[in-house]
């Protein structure tokens, strides 16, 4: 597959993601990816064009699962959802290899990007993928070398989001944040740091 | 869902020690089929918690698997065609996912498990 093809499947993705980082780590192609917080199923759909062998997607909201399994129809793409509270997620074991997400910022509940990023390191047993407001960066490398189990934290690359007007919360029409795109190794996982180095 | 869902996937209720595995409740299965691949289960197969592996398929109406297994079955392509049916093409279409300790039921609908807590849950 080609990017521009990726792109033209996936308007938002550019935004999201970085298809040439992740392949470039081999943490998607074969895989066992796990998208924390799909929504309407992007970051998973992007993972399944790219090659992983089995794609989880799993959010709390049934209405996104509902458009999520209907997005996935549309591509024509085998992905798995689950309804659950990501901070509430019972789960076993270390089959998961990679996670990707974009979390909430927790702009309106404090630390709900950091909730999905503990369970994320606990539940990956090769890389984390996340986004993760800038001015945010120092805090965030902190408590994942810390208090997550994560053995490294890297910012891969800084994005610019353009949030619109969805939420009642949102009190600006549209704003313009800056976004970093981490990746995490934990820490069971050394022997499998990236290849590229 | 998969059998690859459920060999992951535990109760959380407060309270409960050990959630997994779920028991299963069958309303309906379906199968589809998917290409196998030997490496991809290769790789997965020492992450797999085999005896809840054999009771889900067996609960869904395959009992093809066997109950004692070792690494070294993954070079003979009859065990890795059955490994391969019930991990990844054996769906849990309706039904319900039943926690081991409390007998709460999570339901299963269109394919999705819906394990979403109540508030005196958490």
């Amino acid at each position: 597959m080609k990017l521009k093809q990726l792109e033209g499947l996936l308007g938002d993705l550019q935004q999201f993601s970085n298809p040439k980082a992740e392949n470039s780590f081999g943490d998607v192609s074969n895989k066992v990816v796990a998208d924390l917080g799909c929504g309407c199923g992007t970051l998973g759909a992007a993972a399944a064009l790219l090659g992983a062998e089995q794609v989880i997607g799993i959010d709390i909201d049934s209405h996104s699962l509902e458009i999520a399994s209907l997005n996935a129809e549309d591509l024509e793409l085998d992905i798995n959802f689950i309804q659950s509270d990501i901070k509430n997620l019972g789960w076993r074991g270390q089959i998961v290899d990679t996670v990707v997400m974009n979390p909430p910022f927790g702009t309106q509940k404090k630390g709900a990007d950091m909730d999905f990023l503990f369970v994320a390191l606990k539940i990956a047993s090769q890389a984390v993928y996340s986004l993760h407001k800038t001015s945010t960066r120092d805090h965030i490398k902190r408590v994942a070398l810390r208090a997550f189990n994560a053995s490294s934290a890297e910012v891969l690359c800084e994005l610019r989001f353009d949030v619109p007007q969805l939420y009642k919360f949102h009190k600006k029409k549209e704003v313009d944040i800056a976004v970093d795109l981490w990746r995490f190794v934990p820490k069971d996982n050394q022997g499998k740091e990236r290849k590229d180095i | 869902m998969r059998l690859l869902t459920h060999n992951m996937l535990s109760s959380n209720i407060k309270g409960v020690a050990n959630g997994f595995p779920l028991r299963i409740e069958v309303e309906k299965v379906v199968e589809k089929q998917v290409e196998l691949s030997a490496d991809f289960l290769r790789n997965l197969f020492p992450k797999i918690e085999w005896k809840a592996l054999v009771d889900a398929a067996r609960t869904m109406g395959y009992a093809e698997l066997a109950e004692e297994v070792d690494s070294s079955m993954l070079d003979s392509n009859e065990f890795l065609n059955k490994f391969h049916h019930a991990l990844l093409e054996l769906h849990l279409e309706e039904g319900a996912l039943v926690c081991p300790e409390t007998g709460r039921r999570f339901p299963v609908n269109k394919g999705i498990p819906n394990m979403l807590l109540h508030e005196d849950e958490v």
